[in-house]
């Protein structure tokens, strides 16, 4: 245990010397995919909303697919599959973006999360009571003006305890990601199993690390849940 | 009795000068190897399930020279040294090359055989084995192979881009699909395993890896075993030395090679 922590804490925690690795590396995937999938879920959830099955057919679709399928094949489609297309290796722009692992990788975590989070927005927005609806109706606000003073918040804040647990299965499912050669803290537990061959040191380290970020996360999301869901209490 | 004995005896005292003979309590009528059949040509499963390949042979060969039972069991090789610890075999016999970390869990065989590391390139692209030639470029290695270590330890310091993948089908797909300019691994796996494929036509071999002045590609290849089972080691120690002697190793290693895969390191010892 004392020779990993020796020989990988840098690993761990930020870097191997050339690359971002461990510790960073999850996180960097954790948040940039969760923020490009919450940026994707909220217009989707209201599309899905809507009454035009145009509208809400292609949304439904996207989610049916990517709740669908195991995220490691969506991963693996992605970085090995799309790469391999011939439309876009001659693409510059396509090219250049899928070449790099970190990019493909964030891209299928982005979209996957984009699609659970996008049913969690939907239920919340289709729950909203018809009270606060038609007060602001009454109110004489316009259909977005209602989207944005009244349905959206009421429904973020009422999706939160839903939202926290998909954050946090994201957190797990990041470990995928060594799949497409992306560093991550279960690569770098990898290697220092390989170097001791005490797989208890090496993966229960990973293992502590991870309960550690879950914690972390479990807690500021309990303290935003008292904060936003304050008047629901009771 | 006493008579037919004694001469029986001397002649068990001058065996026991060439072959150790066995004091353990168990009687000692069989090895089970421990094998990652996944590894051809050193060893693979047939498709009826039997195991087959250059390892194999030889551990066949080993066992009768010592006169007992061979037995082979499967084990990814990632597990295989916590499995020999945990004594569901006697020994490792998969291509397992000592290193000193390795050396510090088991002890090791004299060489079975070795092979050298070679990159694998593009053909035409000029590329060779070293930082100068590298430089700028990305070149692919399986993780936890000795192969990551040497890029890793000679080339990333250098600016070499070097990308860790958990299999080698993967190293070699990137390869193809055109995120790598060059692969590391071993000779024989890149020869068997790729270039010798229809989708390894326009790669070759840019050079095998000569400068190692850290000794990150360890000695060579050898059978692992517990460390508390210097009886065993010295009973394999003599078979190697024995096939060698009688031509076994020379008549197996045509069999599946065009050039001679044991280097002669003998000399170095493990560290």
């Amino acid at each position: 245990m004392i020779y990993i922590l020796q020989n990988y804490w840098r690993a761990l925690l930020y870097s191997d010397g050339y690359h971002m690795t461990g510790i960073a590396m999850t996180l960097w995937l954790l948040v940039v995919s969760c923020a490009i999938g919450f940026c994707l879920a909220l217009p989707l959830a209201i599309a899905r909303n809507s009454e035009n099955p145009f509208i809400w057919g292609p949304v439904w679709l996207y989610g049916f697919i990517f709740r669908g399928t195991p995220l490691y094949v969506q991963l693996l489609l992605i970085y090995t599959g799309v790469y391999g297309l011939h439309f876009v290796h001659n693409t510059p722009v396509l090219a250049g973006f899928f070449r790099s692992a970190i990019n493909c990788t964030l891209f299928s975590f982005a979209l996957n999360t984009g699609a659970y989070t996008t049913e969690i927005f939907y239920g919340a927005i289709r729950d909203t009571s018809h009270g606060e609806v038609e007060a602001g109706r009454a109110f004489g606000m316009s259909r977005f003006t209602l989207y944005r003073r009244v349905i959206i918040p009421s429904a973020l804040r009422r999706a939160l305890p839903m939202y926290s647990n998909e954050v946090i299965l994201m957190l797990h499912a990041t470990t995928l990601a060594f799949t497409a050669t992306v560093p991550d803290i279960l690569k770098v537990a990898n290697d220092a199993y390989t170097a001791t061959y005490a797989p208890f040191d090496a993966f229960g380290l990973a293992a502590l690390i991870y309960l550690c970020i879950s914690f972390s996360l479990i807690l500021l999301f309990r303290k935003a849940e008292r904060h936003f869901l304050a008047h629901l209490a009771s | 009795m006493k008579k037919l004995f004694a001469p029986a005896l001397a002649v068990a005292c001058m065996l026991g000068t060439a072959m150790p003979t066995a004091a353990s309590a168990r009687p000692f009528t069989q090895i089970t190897f421990g094998v990652d059949a996944t590894y051809p040509p050193f060893e693979s499963l047939s498709p009826s399930g039997a195991f087959q390949g250059f390892d194999i042979d030889l551990g066949k060969a080993i066992c009768a020279e010592l006169k007992v039972k061979c037995v082979f069991v499967n084990q990814s090789f990632d597990g295989i040294i916590p499995a020999l610890q945990a004594r569901k075999f006697d020994a490792i016999l998969s291509s397992m090359t000592v290193t000193p970390e390795r050396a510090k869990q088991i002890d090791f065989s004299s060489e079975m055989y070795d092979e050298p590391t070679s990159l694998i390139v593009k053909k035409g692209s000029g590329l060779v084995p070293s930082a100068a030639s590298l430089k700028g470029k990305t070149v692919g290695v399986e993780a936890g192979t000795i192969q990551e270590t040497y890029a890793k330890t000679y080339w990333q310091p250098k600016g070499v881009n070097v990308v860790s993948y958990q299999g080698q089908d993967q190293v070699y797909a990137d390869l193809l699909s055109g995120r790598l300019n060059a692969s590391l691994q071993d000779s024989v796996e890149a020869d068997y395993g790729f270039l010798k494929t229809p989708k390894g036509a326009d790669y070759q071999i840019g050079g095998n890896v000569t400068y190692d002045p850290k000794d990150v590609l360890g000695s060579y290849i050898a059978i692992g075993v517990r460390k508390n089972e210097p009886e065993l080691l010295k009973k394999i120690d003599w078979a190697i030395k024995e096939i060698h002697a009688n031509g076994t190793y020379d008549k197996l290693q045509a069999k599946y090679f065009n050039f001679s895969i044991y280097n002669a390191q003998a000399a170095k010892q493990a560290p």
